[in-house]
């Protein structure tokens, strides 16, 4: 036979380079508009974004949605149930003082909380694994092994211990949440830098002379995105979730402010009595965690749909 | 000789968000007992898609219809307590990528032993000296040794032949590969053919090849089905495929192929294009915008596929002219 | 396999020594005294008391007394209950804190895998929206909601089970502080078991086991398990930490005497040594779980068990 009858790669190669490069199109020109169709069609994603809008916009509005100021006390509605006659939709607290307004108020800190404190987290853990894996060898072992003692520290208490003795002020808070939930953070985003950086089209930068940090900003941040905003959506629950945890403690923000934690603290005093006490709060809190949860899994199938 | 499988008007289609994807479309075959099929096409051409289909391992969003006798039993839709009696025993397959395809967790004697005690009663200790056998047979050294040992001690090719004697431990009928070889080294592909043409030989056994590489078929295969876009487009024996191949994609594959009796400064042919997305696929014949011979006809209607012998199919609009037109096309 | 559990019982060394000293330093430069709650006292009295706690000498001092004291197992006394050492407190709270915390963890894991792998079985059907729905509930709904309600249904409306409190430690005790500390954990083990099961369950070692025939029993029992298992093994450690945190406020709302409702009164108290003896006792549990976990899953994965 006059053919090659023995195996060759060349044709195979020919045949899988056009199937990459169109792959490659197909990828490039549509990724973020697929992940948007695909989130759009996640009903519980839709769902728990509409209703986190509506929480944060009660949050940001609460001071004129309500006649009753969040620290007045009425004498005469000392742990009243939910009265629309009067306007306590939600009833009083111990204090008299309107609980669907204090919700809201609950609600300016732990949505801010969850922002801020994320936000730091995600600053420190970027730089923290963009850096690792960027640089490699000897430099990432040594951070990695540094996050990796930290990982089994048991953080929570340091963060208490943090509280007990500077006081509970709310910046501490934001900084102390922040800088617990970075670990994984940086985790990710070395594990993202490092296979990016394999990548061709990085090496071509470097070859044609690109600078490091604009390799960084340029390419690899965009292309590390994707993870990161899911992740960042998945740890904004926590940090709310731990707030909550330090409020119902003792330790969180102070009064006359209020967090969902204050309040269900107060309210699991007196749930036999007072149960509304503890169901406003609690349900806002649970609801807030079940939309943010429900958004990071929805935005993860969509930014990488290979489960389905 | 006997027919020791059947597929009539085989389809397969796959559920998506973005809608039906069918992956294969009314696929009509035959093979005879002890010969060798060679299926080839690029990835996504649904060559694989097929024998997924009638090993029941379809992704579960995958749907199949029409038939696939094997020795007188119908596979698909047979519940999978009674296709466990026919997988691994009479009918085995073999995959792509020997690094990811054993179980990283179990010791070679586990994944082999347990195919003789599942599907032939044997003991343990019975099992592991056929094991051992059989691993010799496919040529593994110290094979009493090694096969207490886990996948990742392996070398690629070695695994690879570990995947053989698992796959012919029952001595099956039929195995199916699908690109056995594409995952490894060079001089190690050779040594799977070659491994895989004497195991035919010595165990009778009929062998479908899939591949997207012609020169696989050359060396193994007695037939030849060339697919595209999700359906068949040209079959034939082996000799008809590569010296009389009709269709103009199987004649651009050929192309493509380096010769050794070419002129070696002349430029590798490549087909123009780009592989057919099967969730959009062009209307009428799946190949017609890679195709020089395309016209009208070719952009509306699909071509019927044309039986020009018992074993002779090829479904194009041009099938004169494109014969007619090599010439023409070597000169371009 | 000996020499790799000595290795990691080093490498634990150093990591203590971190948490040793960060929670040294916190505590020595926080602002307030132990004994400010109490009256003012004459100088000369104040002078004897810091003497005796050894808060007169230089903190460097202060500090190598403390580690010295520490190699010999104590932590000092407390400066709270003036009778007992912090090594006695600890001790008496060790009890009920291991058998709540172990309970939970173990179960967690036991039913965790379990819902896990049900609804990776049943990927995208109704019982794994079901399975998945409730695991959301348990991540969503923190377990210092949980437990009050918990206690109010069964221990206040329904008298099953006791509101509150030790007893003797009897079962009837343990199973609302357990199931309390296990749900959210069930809920991220199961998340996890299913992620890592449906991923598996894909993956071509499966596909070439049915490919073989195999009964689907064994293909879930024998091929799936021990791969879908390491996420999971990995995730003890954390879970670990998790469950002491937990234990935290757990404890106090069942009103258990264990180590971790020692942990907030001390804090709140600003008794340092109890709070030092307590976070120390806490990381170096969760260290030897964390060492635990690493064995465990190096008899998982046969890559790791190559030197035996």
């Amino acid at each position: 036979m006059s053919l090659l009858a023995k195996p060759n790669d060349r044709m195979a190669a020919v045949l899988d380079q056009q199937a990459e490069a169109c792959i490659d199109e197909i990828a490039g020109r549509s990724l973020w508009q697929d992940a948007r169709i695909r989130l759009m069609r996640n009903k519980a994603a839709v769902v728990s974004m509409i209703i986190l809008t509506i929480i944060t916009l009660l949050a940001i509005f609460a001071p004129w949605l309500s006649s009753h100021p969040f620290d007045e006390v009425y004498w005469d509605f000392i742990q009243v149930a939910p009265n629309f006659s009067e306007g306590f939709w939600f009833g009083t607290d111990e204090n008299g003082r309107d609980l669907f307004v204090r919700t809201l108020y609950g609600a300016r800190v732990s949505l801010m909380v969850g922002l801020v404190a994320t936000t730091v987290s995600l600053i420190i853990g970027v730089t923290y694994g963009a850096v690792a894996g960027y640089m490699g060898g000897r430099v990432d072992n040594l951070m990695m092994r540094f996050v990796d003692i930290l990982y089994s520290l048991p953080f929570m208490f340091f963060v208490i211990i943090l509280m007990v003795i500077f006081g509970r002020h709310i910046f501490l808070i934001f900084v102390a949440l922040g800088a617990v939930e970075w670990l994984t953070m940086a985790r990710i985003v070395r594990g993202q830098t490092m296979a990016i950086k394999k990548k061709e089209f990085i090496e071509a930068a470097h070859a044609s002379g690109v600078s490091t940090t604009k390799i960084i900003f340029r390419h690899i941040v965009p292309n590390i995105l994707g993870p990161v905003i899911v992740y960042m959506t998945l740890t904004i629950p926590q940090v709310i979730l731990t707030e909550s945890f330090l409020s119902f403690l003792g330790l969180g923000v102070q009064e006359p402010l209020t967090s969902w934690g204050v309040l269900i603290s107060e309210g699991a005093k007196v749930m036999e009595s007072a149960p509304w006490m503890l169901a406003f709060p609690a349900t806002f809190l649970a609801v807030t965690l079940f939309c943010f949860n429900f958004i990071g899994d929805g935005l993860r199938d969509a930014l990488d749909p290979k489960d389905r | 000789m006997s027919i020791i499988l059947e597929v009539n008007n085989l389809n397969t289609r796959f559920d998506t968000p973005e809608g039906e994807v069918s992956a294969a479309n009314n696929i009509n075959f035959t093979l005879q007992k002890g010969q060798s099929l060679g299926v080839v096409g690029e990835s996504g051409s649904g060559k694989t898609q097929i024998f997924m289909a009638i090993m029941g391992l379809l992704a579960k969003n995958g749907r199949t219809s029409g038939e696939a006798i094997f020795k007188g039993q119908n596979l698909l839709g047979l519940p999978v307590v009674e296709l466990n009696k026919v997988r691994g025993v009479s009918l085995s397959m073999i995959f792509q990528d020997p690094m990811t395809s054993l179980n990283p967790y179990l010791k070679v004697s586990r994944q082999m032993t347990e195919v003789l005690i599942e599907h032939q009663g044997l003991d343990k200790e019975s099992a592991l000296e056929r094991s051992i056998r059989m691993l010799e047979l496919v040529g593994i050294p110290e094979a009493r040794k090694r096969v207490h040992m886990y996948p990742h001690e392996f070398s690629g090719g070695m695994r690879q032949r570990v995947m053989i004697a698992i796959a012919l431990l029952c001595e099956p009928d039929l195995l199916i590969a699908d690109e056995p070889t594409t995952a490894l080294d060079v001089t190690i592909q050779a040594q799977i053919l070659e491994l895989l043409h004497s195991l035919k030989e010595e165990m009778g056994m009929s062998i479908v090849m899939i591949t997207h590489d012609l020169g696989v078929i050359a060396g193994m295969c007695d037939h030849v089905m060339v697919m595209y876009g999700g359906r068949v487009v040209e079959t034939g024996t082996v000799h008809e495929i590569f010296n009389d191949a009709r269709h103009p994609y199987t004649q651009g594959l050929l192309q493509s192929m380096p010769r050794i009796d070419g002129n070696h400064n002349e430029d590798l042919y490549a087909i123009p294009g780009q592989p057919p997305n099967l969730q959009a696929l062009p209307s009428g014949c799946a190949f017609q915008p890679r195709c020089q011979y395309a016209d009208a006809q070719c952009r509306s209607t699909q071509p019927e596929p044309a039986a020009l012998s018992q074993h002779r199919m090829i479904a194009c609009h041009h099938i004169t002219v494109a014969k007619d037109l090599i010439p023409a096309m070597e000169s371009a | 396999m000996f020499t790799y559990i000595t290795k990691r019982l080093l490498a634990a060394i150093p990591t203590l020594l971190i948490i040793i000293t960060i929670a040294f330093f916190m505590m020595r430069i926080a602002p307030g005294g132990p004994f400010d709650a109490e009256r003012q006292l004459p100088p000369e009295i104040e002078a004897n008391i810091l003497k005796a706690y050894d808060l007169d000498k230089p903190l460097y001092q202060q500090y190598f007394i403390y580690v010295g004291n520490l190699l010999r197992f104590d932590f000092g006394p407390s400066y709270k209950f003036r009778d007992f050492s912090v090594t006695e407190l600890i001790l008496t709270g060790l009890p009920a804190s291991l058998q709540i915390g172990g309970m939970a963890i173990l179960i967690a894991a036991l039913i965790g895998v379990s819902l896990g792998t049900l609804a990776a079985l049943y990927q995208n059907q109704k019982t794994d929206y079901a399975i998945m729905g409730v695991a959301m509930t348990g991540i969503a709904i923190p377990n210092f909601v949980v437990a009050p309600i918990l206690s109010l249904v069964f221990g206040v409306y329904l008298s099953w089970l006791p509101v509150a409190g030790w007893g003797d430690g009897s079962a009837r005790n343990l199973v609302l502080p357990v199931i309390s500390l296990a749900l959210p954990q069930i809920a991220y083990i199961s998340r996890l078991t299913r992620g890592s099961m449906v991923e598996v369950l894909h993956s071509n070692y499966i596909r070439t086991a049915r490919a073989k025939g195999l009964r689907e029993r064994l293909v879930v029992v024998r091929h799936a398990i021990k791969g879908a298992l390491l996420p999971v093994v990995s995730y003890l450690g954390p879970a670990a930490a998790a469950v002491t945190t937990g234990s935290v406020v757990i404890e106090s709302i069942y009103d258990i005497p264990g180590v971790g409702r020692y942990f907030v009164n001390a804090a709140l108290n600003r008794d340092y040594p109890l709070v030092m003896g307590v976070v120390i006792f806490y990381a170096t549990l969760i260290i030897i779980m964390n060492l635990i976990v690493d064995v465990i899953y190096s008899f998982l994965d046969p890559k790791l068990r190559v030197n035996g």
